[in-house]
């Protein structure tokens, strides 16, 4: 979000998701949107009836490209020289659009320049989409009257996806897709509260509403409200958090609703920061693999069992009500976190959840028009300044939060770890249809987990048969990090000398192989990319295990 | 400008290339049907939605007929209502007369029909289908015995969801919806079809026996799962999840997937934690919450004096709501003095 923040002055989703069934062109790269937001999926599927030509640019056959005019299967990681590529074709060809470049943005000459080397034929080379498939994309995005472009963490998981984000910026800007209905640049949100979280500030460096902790006057603002003094220096994202826990300057840890265990890359690096800590608190639903390190486990109520708001992907804040009461002694987080501060000499006094929001909104003007009496009649999209405005489908109407919009020149880095000698494959992790996440829920509902027992580590075929490696066979498979044992799903997903394997899995757990290094202004991991080798394992050695 | 027609005398107007029965609806006015959803395309089927038009010799279904400039129609004339039950008559001689066991009596179009046209013996009797079980899926269980072939299942697997899983085989009486080669139902597992379904042909297999309206209060939420925000109806009998269903004016249309529809399991799992527990030499033992309350807050007090509000950290989650998100970055800067909160946005 980073990315997107630096370019608009804002990282959210610049459409709402019933706009997509309106597109005419639709842009679908680095999201297997078929299994990983079925619902926005299905609009783009309605939008392909009425008419709208589908691009799909993913390495992997994912189910959408069975919908798609044209699929550009790039290698991994090589998603910013492709974008370059096709902003090459649109410059060269005159398809950009002049009017919106000169009134709404600056730095288009230099982000043109940094495009003049990626003729198709030097996108060819790395990224090995045939170089008429370039042009046809350039040509079809920019004929496009509402083209819009979907992406997720196939953009952002690398170490370079910040730069990925800045390249699918580029292309927009130039075709002067934004601000209309319909048209726009588009990340989904793989969690049903991401977006949430990130408004209400779970971050280091910012108060509720984006707003900087370095910032006086927006510290003032929540000093008052707070009546508490307030730190001004940013603090450790979770990724410093681990390593200072490590090194032994973090000592005491809090988690809520999160099992880094699973979810994060390099799962023994995870395990180590984890126990090195002094005192752990996790406060889940069930016993994660994070909560077996803790030194206290608090129970929680689900969603089902709890009142408040979730913000969805297209900023539309929504209400969660209780319908069931939270099994034995567990509690709502919210209570629990009220108590526990309660317990420390700060009083935190809420007569129900509906306060905790009004809170929210004295602080943050783009929600100050949402409350939980106007939610009765359905989601609001913030912005909503006030409570007779009708929110926000669609964002940057007529201008940016930063002012103009920037173009940015962004050069192609390949992923740090490719494939070699030693390694020779690229493994690639996700998510797939049935299962969620690190497993804690889906994997405790019977008919999902019959249906998806197993982990498994999808192959090509090519290499299945050059490594006689039957389809249900178990394959050891290994990076620098670790090694994991799993059954090999022999498929033409993905394509020759690349694996992908669901990180769902506690058992065979794909983290244990991903590699971490990080986008260095995101900090997000590069789960999408990194070298591994597979070894069939021989049946009696099966047998004896 | 629009088209201007009369529906039992009723003067209305609708856009060129719409059809009796939607003009129909967008006026209250009602004409019963089986086969036809908004949602999807008109398929003609059930033929319970005639009407008369003045001047067409026979009835026609509404919902296959665009209308045109001046036409005149009839939803309730004596003729069409015979037609409609005889309609529904042909299609209870063969349906079995289990209400008393389906999961879907009380919510069941069929079923209504029946009532409302006062059908409790039958004037056609014969050969019935029979069909043998062989649903070795989790998520949906087909009592095909029970099917109209009204064909939504079909239609909103193609046309919505772009699966096309199933389809109509063989001819006539031996007509039946199934996937390709009569094989085990091999999907997205979405369950719109059950959603669309108007008797128990389809039904979630988890619902069974979990309640059907009597006893049922249905709470609307939001989807735990992804970033879409489905809108849920979480059908709530005693302190359990019945079933899951969505309404069609929802942003989400009605529609979910796998996980939203049949993913609420967990929710009841024996696997939940229920109560806090304190590790004592490397055990989890039980605690009161005032115990765990207490250590905790004294733990992370004596952190916080010993080496400063910094060596402390949260980890928040984007699965917990806005509500709970805020007051723990409240409780991690106002109330231990860090900026050391975060989320996981990044995985």
């Amino acid at each position: 979000m980073a990315g997107l923040v630096t370019v608009f002055g804002s990282g959210v989703m610049t459409n709402s998701v019933p706009e997509t069934e309106n597109n005419d062109v639709i842009f679908v790269i680095g999201s297997n949107t078929k299994e990983n937001h079925p619902i926005v999926a299905l609009r783009m599927l309605k939008a392909v009836k009425k008419g709208a030509k589908l691009i799909i640019a993913d390495p992997r056959r994912i189910p959408l490209v069975k919908h798609a005019h044209l699929w550009l299967k790039q290698r991994h990681g090589t998603d910013v020289a492709l974008i370059n590529s096709i902003l090459h074709v649109m410059i060269k060809e005159d398809l950009i659009n002049k009017k919106f470049i000169e009134e709404r943005t600056e730095g288009f000459t230099t982000a043109a320049a940094a495009v003049e080397g990626f003729t198709p034929e030097v996108g060819e080379k790395i990224t090995g989409v045939p170089k008429e498939k370039i042009i046809e994309a350039a040509r079809i995005y920019a004929a496009g009257k509402n083209a819009a472009i979907y992406y997720t963490m196939g953009i952002t998981q690398h170490s370079h996806g910040t730069d990925n984000v800045y390249s699918l910026a580029n292309l927009v800007l130039m075709a002067g897709n934004l601000g209309r209905e319909s048209v726009g640049l588009n990340p989904l949100r793989g969690q049903n509260n991401v977006q949430g979280a990130s408004d209400m500030a779970c971050a280091p460096n910012v108060f509720p509403g984006y707003q900087k902790v370095s910032d006086d006057a927006a510290r003032a603002k929540f000093e008052a409200e707070w009546k508490v003094k307030l730190q001004d220096k940013i603090g450790m994202n979770a990724i410093d958090m681990m390593y200072a826990a490590e090194a032994g300057k973090l000592k005491g840890l809090y988690i809520m609703g999160e099992n880094p265990v699973m979810s994060d890359a390099d799962q023994k690096h995870t395990l180590h920061a984890l126990k090195s800590l002094e005192f752990l608190v996790v406060q889940d639903i069930f016993m994660t693999q994070t909560a077996e390190l803790a030194d206290v486990v608090l129970p929680a109520a689900c969603f089902a069992e709890k009142d408040g708001t979730f913000t969805n992907t297209d900023r539309r804040v929504q209400r969660v009500r209780k319908a069931v009461n939270p099994p034995g002694n567990a509690r709502d987080d919210s209570w629990i976190i009220m108590q526990l501060s309660h317990a420390m000499g700060y009083e935190m006094n809420y007569a129900d959840m509906s306060e905790v929001f009004d809170e929210v909104g004295r602080l943050w003007q783009n929600v100050a028009g949402i409350n939980y009496r106007r939610m009765e009649k359905g989601g609001i999209q913030w912005p909503c300044p006030t409570t007779d405005h009708p929110g926000t489908p669609y964002m940057f109407k007529d201008k940016f939060p930063i002012g103009k919009a920037k173009f940015s020149a962004v050069k192609f880095n390949p992923s740090l770890e490719l494939p070699d000698d030693e390694y020779p494959f690229t493994l690639s992790t996700g998510r797939q249809l049935l299962q969620y996440h690190t497993g804690t829920m889906t994997r405790r509902v019977k008919a999902i987990d019959t249906a998806a027992h197993e982990a498994y580590v999808e192959i090509n075929p090519a290499d299945a048969g050059r490594m006689s490696i039957d389809n249900g066979a178990m394959v050891r498979v290994s990076s620098r990090r670790g090694s994991i044992t799993l059954k090999a799903k022999v498929t033409n997903v993905p394509d020759v000398g690349v694996v992908f394997i669901p990180f769902h899995y506690s058992e065979a757990a794909a983290n244990v192989l991903t590699n971490p290094v990080y986008d260095p202004i995101c900090k997000i991991p590069e789960l999408k990319v990194c070298a591994v080798k597979l070894e069939k394992i021989q049946e009696d050695k099966n047998h004896a295990a | 400008m629009g088209i201007k027609l009369t529906i039992d005398g009723k003067e209305v107007e609708a856009k060129n290339g719409a059809t009796i029965l939607q003009t129909a609806r967008d006026y209250g006015i009602y004409i019963p049907t089986l086969c036809d959803n908004p949602a999807l395309e008109p398929y003609g089927g059930c033929r319970l939605c005639l009407v008369e038009v003045e001047g067409m010799p026979k009835p026609t279904t509404s919902c296959t007929t665009p209308i045109t400039e001046g036409m005149k129609v009839k939803t309730v004339t004596p003729q069409v209502e015979r037609l409609r039950k005889t309609v529904i008559e042909l299609l209870l001689s063969d349906h079995p007369n289990d209400c008393m066991t389906c999961e879907r009596a009380g919510d069941c179009k069929l079923q209504e029909f029946a009532y409302f046209y006062g059908l409790r013996s039958n004037r056609f009797y014969g050969k019935r289908r029979q069909y043998t079980k062989q649903d070795g899926n989790p998520f949906l269980e087909r009592n095909m015995d029970k099917c109209i072939l009204c064909g939504q299942c079909v239609r909103v697997c193609n046309e919505v969801q772009g699966v096309g899983a199933i389809d109509i085989a063989y001819r006539g009486f031996d007509a039946k919806v199934c996937p390709s080669f009569e094989n085990d139902l091999n999907c997205e597992f979405c369950g719109q079809c059950v959603s669309v379904c108007p008797t128990g042909a389809l039904t979630g297999r988890i619902w069974s026996k979990k309640g059907r309206t009597i006893g049922i209060k249905e709470v609307e939420t939001t989807c735990s799962y992804c970033g879409c925000g489905c809108q849920l109806n979480l059908h709530v009998r005693g302190n359990e999840i019945a079933r899951v269903s969505s309404k069609p004016d929802n942003h989400n249309e009605g529609w979910l997937c796998v996980k939203g529809r049949f993913g609420y399991e967990f929710i009841t799992s024996p696997d939940r934690l229920t109560t806090p527990l304190i590790k004592r030499d490397g055990k989890f033992t039980e605690a009161t919450w005032d115990e765990a309350i207490s250590y905790v807050a004294e733990r992370f007090k004596k952190i916080i004096a010993d080496n400063g509000p910094d060596a402390m950290a949260g980890l928040s989650s984007a699965r917990c709501t806005n509500e709970e998100n805020f007051l723990f970055q409240k409780f991690m800067r106002a109330v231990v003095g860090t900026n050391n909160v975060d989320h996981c946005a990044r995985l």
